[in-house]
Protein backbone atom coordinates (compact mmCIF):
# COMPACT_ATOMS: atom_id res chain seq x y z
CA UNK A 1 0.00 0.00 0.00
CA UNK A 2 1.52 3.55 -0.72
CA UNK A 3 1.43 6.30 1.42
CA UNK A 4 -1.18 8.26 -0.85
CA UNK A 5 -3.50 5.02 -1.09
CA UNK A 6 -3.27 5.39 3.07
CA UNK A 7 -4.01 9.05 3.34
CA UNK A 8 -7.01 8.56 0.92
CA UNK A 9 -8.30 5.76 2.81
CA UNK A 10 -8.03 7.69 6.26
CA UNK A 11 -9.74 10.86 4.57
CA UNK A 12 -12.35 8.79 3.47
CA UNK A 13 -12.95 7.44 6.71
CA UNK A 14 -12.65 10.55 8.99
CA UNK A 15 -15.57 12.54 7.07
CA UNK A 16 -17.67 9.37 8.44
CA UNK A 17 -19.99 9.68 5.16
CA UNK A 18 -20.84 6.18 4.51
CA UNK A 19 -21.26 7.50 0.51
CA UNK A 20 -18.10 8.61 0.60
CA UNK A 21 -16.52 5.11 0.84
CA UNK A 22 -19.26 3.37 -0.84
CA UNK A 23 -19.16 5.32 -3.57
CA UNK A 24 -15.84 7.22 -4.11
CA UNK A 25 -13.56 4.18 -2.88
CA UNK A 26 -15.39 0.93 -2.91
CA UNK A 27 -12.86 -0.42 -5.52
CA UNK A 28 -9.64 0.67 -3.68
CA UNK A 29 -7.67 -2.20 -1.97
CA UNK A 30 -7.81 -0.23 1.52
CA UNK A 31 -12.02 -0.96 1.38
CA UNK A 32 -12.19 -4.51 0.12
CA UNK A 33 -12.93 -5.87 3.21
CA UNK A 34 -15.37 -3.84 4.20
CA UNK A 35 -18.86 -4.57 2.11
CA UNK A 36 -20.53 -1.68 3.34
CA UNK A 37 -18.36 1.00 5.45
CA UNK A 38 -18.99 2.74 8.09
CA UNK A 39 -22.33 3.99 9.68
CA UNK A 40 -23.44 7.42 8.46
CA UNK A 41 -23.40 10.44 10.30
CA UNK A 42 -27.48 10.16 11.25
CA UNK A 43 -27.19 6.62 12.54
CA UNK A 44 -23.59 7.85 14.91
CA UNK A 45 -25.19 11.20 15.75
CA UNK A 46 -28.41 9.99 16.70
CA UNK A 47 -26.96 6.95 18.82
CA UNK A 48 -24.75 9.03 20.77
CA UNK A 49 -27.82 11.36 21.26
CA UNK A 50 -28.86 8.60 22.32
CA UNK A 51 -26.23 7.41 24.95
CA UNK A 52 -26.63 11.18 26.53
CA UNK A 53 -30.38 10.58 26.39
CA UNK A 54 -30.11 7.16 28.84
CA UNK A 55 -27.34 9.26 30.93
CA UNK A 56 -30.31 11.72 31.55
CA UNK A 57 -32.32 9.46 32.51
CA UNK A 58 -29.76 7.93 34.77
CA UNK A 59 -29.20 11.20 36.33
CA UNK A 60 -32.91 12.26 37.02
CA UNK A 61 -33.08 8.44 38.57
CA UNK A 62 -30.95 9.43 40.92
CA UNK A 63 -33.74 12.57 42.11
CA UNK A 64 -36.47 10.34 41.75
CA UNK A 65 -34.49 7.84 44.37
CA UNK A 66 -33.88 11.04 46.57
CA UNK A 67 -37.77 11.22 46.20
CA UNK A 68 -38.55 8.24 46.87
CA UNK A 69 -37.23 7.81 50.34
CA UNK A 70 -37.83 11.49 51.69
CA UNK A 71 -41.29 11.64 50.13
CA UNK A 72 -43.03 11.02 53.71
CA UNK A 73 -40.49 13.61 55.63
CA UNK A 74 -42.95 16.80 55.61
CA UNK A 75 -41.48 17.91 59.21
CA UNK A 76 -44.95 18.59 59.92
CA UNK A 77 -45.47 20.87 57.05
CA UNK A 78 -47.64 20.07 54.24
CA UNK A 79 -47.58 16.80 52.36
CA UNK A 80 -48.38 16.15 48.66
CA UNK A 81 -51.93 15.37 49.40
CA UNK A 82 -52.79 18.82 50.92
CA UNK A 83 -50.81 21.01 47.82
CA UNK A 84 -51.29 18.66 44.46
CA UNK A 85 -54.17 19.83 42.50
CA UNK A 86 -54.86 16.75 39.82
CA UNK A 87 -56.30 18.24 37.39
CA UNK A 88 -53.51 20.82 36.75
CA UNK A 89 -51.53 17.65 36.61
CA UNK A 90 -54.19 16.20 33.95
CA UNK A 91 -54.01 19.34 31.71
CA UNK A 92 -49.89 19.17 32.10
CA UNK A 93 -50.22 15.79 31.08
CA UNK A 94 -52.13 16.07 28.33
CA UNK A 95 -50.12 19.56 26.93
CA UNK A 96 -46.93 17.53 26.92
CA UNK A 97 -48.95 14.02 25.19
CA UNK A 98 -50.01 16.27 22.75
CA UNK A 99 -46.93 18.28 21.98
CA UNK A 100 -44.94 14.77 21.88
CA UNK A 101 -47.64 14.14 19.24
CA UNK A 102 -46.82 17.32 17.40
CA UNK A 103 -43.53 17.17 17.28
CA UNK A 104 -43.32 13.76 15.60
CA UNK A 105 -45.45 15.08 13.14
CA UNK A 106 -42.65 17.66 12.48
CA UNK A 107 -39.79 14.76 12.75
CA UNK A 108 -42.02 13.36 9.65
CA UNK A 109 -42.62 16.89 7.81
CA UNK A 110 -38.46 18.03 7.95
CA UNK A 111 -37.72 14.60 6.62
CA UNK A 112 -40.60 14.94 3.96
CA UNK A 113 -39.64 18.23 2.84
CA UNK A 114 -43.28 19.10 3.75
CA UNK A 115 -43.30 22.98 5.42
CA UNK A 116 -46.77 22.89 6.51
CA UNK A 117 -46.02 19.84 8.31
CA UNK A 118 -42.99 20.66 9.65
CA UNK A 119 -43.30 24.77 11.01
CA UNK A 120 -46.80 23.71 11.93
CA UNK A 121 -45.76 20.49 13.89
CA UNK A 122 -43.03 22.84 16.01
CA UNK A 123 -45.43 25.80 16.45
CA UNK A 124 -48.16 23.17 18.14
CA UNK A 125 -44.75 21.84 19.83
CA UNK A 126 -44.50 25.10 21.65
CA UNK A 127 -47.64 26.12 22.21
CA UNK A 128 -48.24 22.93 23.85
CA UNK A 129 -44.80 23.16 25.07
CA UNK A 130 -45.40 26.64 27.05
CA UNK A 131 -48.52 25.58 28.08
CA UNK A 132 -46.79 23.29 30.31
CA UNK A 133 -44.73 25.29 31.10
CA UNK A 134 -46.59 27.91 31.92
CA UNK A 135 -49.14 26.24 34.89
CA UNK A 136 -46.24 24.30 36.24
CA UNK A 137 -44.69 27.84 37.40
CA UNK A 138 -47.72 28.70 38.08
CA UNK A 139 -47.79 25.49 40.50
CA UNK A 140 -44.82 26.35 42.00
CA UNK A 141 -45.63 30.09 42.72
CA UNK A 142 -48.15 29.15 44.47
CA UNK A 143 -46.90 26.66 46.69
CA UNK A 144 -44.03 28.85 47.42
CA UNK A 145 -46.54 31.41 48.43
CA UNK A 146 -48.58 29.42 50.63
CA UNK A 147 -45.21 29.09 52.91
CA UNK A 148 -44.67 25.28 51.15
CA UNK A 149 -41.16 26.41 49.35
CA UNK A 150 -38.25 23.92 48.96
CA UNK A 151 -37.00 25.22 52.36
CA UNK A 152 -40.17 23.70 53.98
CA UNK A 153 -39.18 20.40 54.63
CA UNK A 154 -36.91 16.88 52.86
CA UNK A 155 -40.37 16.20 50.92
CA UNK A 156 -40.41 19.30 49.48
CA UNK A 157 -36.62 19.80 48.60
CA UNK A 158 -36.82 16.74 46.37
CA UNK A 159 -39.98 17.46 44.70
CA UNK A 160 -38.83 21.04 43.83
CA UNK A 161 -35.39 19.30 42.55
CA UNK A 162 -36.89 16.60 40.67
CA UNK A 163 -39.97 18.49 39.20
CA UNK A 164 -38.02 21.54 38.65
CA UNK A 165 -35.10 19.72 37.04
CA UNK A 166 -37.63 18.51 34.18
CA UNK A 167 -38.76 21.78 33.93
CA UNK A 168 -35.64 23.34 33.23
CA UNK A 169 -35.76 20.14 30.38
CA UNK A 170 -38.66 21.15 29.06
CA UNK A 171 -37.43 25.19 28.60
CA UNK A 172 -34.50 24.32 27.75
CA UNK A 173 -36.07 22.29 24.99
CA UNK A 174 -38.21 25.24 24.01
CA UNK A 175 -35.22 27.57 22.94
CA UNK A 176 -33.93 24.65 21.00
CA UNK A 177 -37.37 23.99 19.31
CA UNK A 178 -36.72 27.47 18.31
CA UNK A 179 -33.30 27.58 17.14
CA UNK A 180 -34.28 24.39 15.07
CA UNK A 181 -37.56 26.59 13.46
CA UNK A 182 -35.11 29.55 12.95
CA UNK A 183 -31.72 27.05 11.42
CA UNK A 184 -34.51 24.73 8.97
CA UNK A 185 -35.90 28.25 7.71
CA UNK A 186 -32.47 30.15 6.66
CA UNK A 187 -30.58 26.89 6.02
CA UNK A 188 -33.60 24.72 4.58
CA UNK A 189 -33.83 20.66 5.50
CA UNK A 190 -29.89 20.27 4.68
CA UNK A 191 -28.67 16.72 5.99
CA UNK A 192 -27.01 18.19 9.05
CA UNK A 193 -30.18 20.30 9.90
CA UNK A 194 -32.00 17.54 10.04
CA UNK A 195 -29.75 15.34 12.21
CA UNK A 196 -30.60 18.16 14.82
CA UNK A 197 -33.90 17.81 14.36
CA UNK A 198 -34.05 13.65 14.74
CA UNK A 199 -31.88 14.99 18.04
CA UNK A 200 -34.25 17.49 19.02
CA UNK A 201 -37.43 15.22 18.69
CA UNK A 202 -35.41 12.43 20.54
CA UNK A 203 -34.69 14.96 23.22
CA UNK A 204 -38.16 16.20 23.40
CA UNK A 205 -40.08 12.39 23.12
CA UNK A 206 -38.00 11.98 26.03
CA UNK A 207 -38.93 14.61 28.11
CA UNK A 208 -42.38 13.18 27.63
CA UNK A 209 -41.27 9.23 29.23
CA UNK A 210 -39.66 11.43 32.58
CA UNK A 211 -43.02 12.89 32.77
CA UNK A 212 -44.63 9.55 32.98
CA UNK A 213 -42.46 9.25 35.86
CA UNK A 214 -43.34 11.95 37.41
CA UNK A 215 -47.03 12.36 37.45
CA UNK A 216 -46.99 8.48 38.61
CA UNK A 217 -44.79 8.70 41.20
CA UNK A 218 -45.16 12.15 42.66
CA UNK A 219 -48.44 13.34 41.89
CA UNK A 220 -50.78 10.15 41.53
CA UNK A 221 -48.77 8.48 44.35
CA UNK A 222 -48.21 11.49 46.36
CA UNK A 223 -52.05 12.47 46.35
CA UNK A 224 -53.43 9.08 46.69
CA UNK B 1 -31.68 13.01 -4.58
CA UNK B 2 -30.66 14.41 -1.32
CA UNK B 3 -27.81 13.22 1.33
CA UNK B 4 -30.34 12.01 3.58
CA UNK B 5 -32.11 9.71 1.57
CA UNK B 6 -28.80 8.57 0.11
CA UNK B 7 -27.81 7.84 3.74
CA UNK B 8 -30.72 5.89 4.90
CA UNK B 9 -30.50 3.61 1.95
CA UNK B 10 -26.93 2.92 2.19
CA UNK B 11 -27.48 2.04 6.40
CA UNK B 12 -29.08 -1.55 5.66
CA UNK B 13 -27.44 -2.39 8.72
CA UNK B 14 -28.61 -0.01 11.22
CA UNK B 15 -31.18 2.44 12.16
CA UNK B 16 -30.84 6.03 14.06
CA UNK B 17 -32.67 6.20 17.17
CA UNK B 18 -36.04 7.95 16.49
CA UNK B 19 -35.59 7.14 13.32
CA UNK B 20 -38.61 4.65 11.77
CA UNK B 21 -37.11 1.60 10.44
CA UNK B 22 -36.02 1.91 6.74
CA UNK B 23 -38.28 1.70 3.80
CA UNK B 24 -41.09 3.22 5.95
CA UNK B 25 -40.84 7.16 5.02
CA UNK B 26 -44.34 7.86 3.55
CA UNK B 27 -45.78 10.60 5.43
CA UNK B 28 -49.56 8.99 5.61
CA UNK B 29 -47.82 5.61 7.61
CA UNK B 30 -45.89 7.70 9.86
CA UNK B 31 -48.45 10.02 11.22
CA UNK B 32 -50.78 6.93 11.56
CA UNK B 33 -47.76 5.65 13.63
CA UNK B 34 -47.92 8.43 16.06
CA UNK B 35 -51.94 8.62 15.90
CA UNK B 36 -51.57 5.26 17.62
CA UNK B 37 -48.92 5.73 19.74
CA UNK B 38 -50.75 8.80 20.85
CA UNK B 39 -54.35 6.97 21.69
CA UNK B 40 -52.46 4.34 23.60
CA UNK B 41 -51.36 6.48 25.99
CA UNK B 42 -53.98 8.69 26.14
CA UNK B 43 -55.90 5.38 27.12
CA UNK B 44 -53.48 4.75 29.57
CA UNK B 45 -53.26 7.90 31.09
CA UNK B 46 -57.08 8.38 32.03
CA UNK B 47 -56.67 4.81 33.05
CA UNK B 48 -54.32 5.53 35.42
CA UNK B 49 -55.43 8.93 36.31
CA UNK B 50 -59.15 7.27 37.00
CA UNK B 51 -57.38 4.53 39.05
CA UNK B 52 -55.77 6.85 41.27
CA UNK B 53 -58.71 8.43 42.16
CA UNK B 54 -61.44 5.63 42.51
CA UNK B 55 -62.62 3.61 45.37
CA UNK B 56 -63.78 0.57 42.54
CA UNK B 57 -60.37 -1.07 43.20
CA UNK B 58 -58.81 -2.50 46.42
CA UNK B 59 -56.81 0.31 47.59
CA UNK B 60 -53.50 -1.35 48.65
CA UNK B 61 -53.27 -2.36 44.79
CA UNK B 62 -53.30 1.33 43.26
CA UNK B 63 -49.90 2.03 44.01
CA UNK B 64 -49.01 -1.40 42.06
CA UNK B 65 -51.54 -0.95 39.61
CA UNK B 66 -50.26 2.63 38.55
CA UNK B 67 -46.19 1.80 38.61
CA UNK B 68 -47.71 -0.85 36.13
CA UNK B 69 -49.61 1.55 33.85
CA UNK B 70 -46.67 3.97 33.86
CA UNK B 71 -44.17 1.14 32.71
CA UNK B 72 -46.64 0.57 30.04
CA UNK B 73 -46.49 4.28 28.85
CA UNK B 74 -43.43 4.34 28.53
CA UNK B 75 -43.49 1.45 26.49
CA UNK B 76 -45.81 3.12 24.07
CA UNK B 77 -43.58 6.01 24.07
CA UNK B 78 -40.34 3.71 23.34
CA UNK B 79 -41.94 2.03 20.81
CA UNK B 80 -44.50 4.22 19.10
CA UNK B 81 -42.32 7.88 19.45
CA UNK B 82 -38.50 6.58 19.47
CA UNK B 83 -39.30 3.80 16.88
CA UNK B 84 -37.37 1.20 19.49
CA UNK B 85 -37.98 -2.14 17.79
CA UNK B 86 -37.04 -5.35 18.13
CA UNK B 87 -35.71 -5.63 15.12
CA UNK B 88 -31.70 -6.45 14.37
CA UNK B 89 -31.44 -2.48 12.96
CA UNK B 90 -32.37 -1.77 16.46
CA UNK B 91 -29.71 -3.86 18.54
CA UNK B 92 -27.03 -1.39 19.30
CA UNK B 93 -30.34 1.15 20.28
CA UNK B 94 -31.94 -1.62 22.16
CA UNK B 95 -28.68 -2.62 23.81
CA UNK B 96 -28.18 0.59 25.33
CA UNK B 97 -31.60 1.40 26.82
CA UNK B 98 -31.21 -2.13 28.46
CA UNK B 99 -27.83 -0.92 30.05
CA UNK B 100 -29.72 2.73 31.26
CA UNK B 101 -32.51 0.55 32.73
CA UNK B 102 -30.06 -1.48 34.51
CA UNK B 103 -28.33 1.53 36.52
CA UNK B 104 -31.62 3.20 36.64
CA UNK B 105 -32.84 0.12 38.20
CA UNK B 106 -29.78 -0.54 40.67
CA UNK B 107 -29.97 2.99 41.63
CA UNK B 108 -33.31 3.25 42.61
CA UNK B 109 -34.49 -0.21 43.81
CA UNK B 110 -30.98 0.07 46.16
CA UNK B 111 -31.53 3.74 47.51
CA UNK B 112 -34.85 2.34 48.67
CA UNK B 113 -33.46 -0.52 49.99
CA UNK B 114 -30.43 0.33 52.01
CA UNK B 115 -32.65 3.88 53.61
CA UNK B 116 -35.69 1.41 54.54
CA UNK B 117 -33.00 -0.37 56.27
CA UNK B 118 -31.29 2.36 57.82
CA UNK B 119 -34.47 3.86 59.15
CA UNK B 120 -35.59 0.41 60.41
CA UNK B 121 -32.38 0.74 62.82
CA UNK B 122 -32.94 4.07 63.75
CA UNK B 123 -33.49 4.29 67.26
CA UNK B 124 -37.50 6.21 67.28
CA UNK B 125 -36.96 9.98 67.34
CA UNK B 126 -38.50 12.41 70.07
CA UNK B 127 -40.51 14.69 68.51
CA UNK B 128 -39.64 18.71 69.81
Amino acid sequence: MTAFEAGAGYGGQNRGGGADVILGGGSEPLHAHADRGPASKRIIVGYGFWIFLLSDIIMFSAFFATYAVLSRETAGGPSGKDLFNLTNVAIETAFLLLSSFTCGIATIGARARQGLMYYGGMALTFVFGAGFLFIEIHEFVGMIDQGAGPTRSAFLSAFFTLVGCHGVHVTLGLLWLLTMVAQVFAKGYRADILRRVLCFGLFWHTLDIIWVAIFTVVYLLGAG
Amino acid sequence: MSQSDLETILDHGDAAPGDEPAGRHEVVEGVLGYLVGLFLAAFITVVAFFIAGTNLVWGPSIPLALVVLAIAQIGVHLVFFIHITTGADNANNVLALAFGVLIVMLIIIGSLWIMSNLSQNMTPMQMG
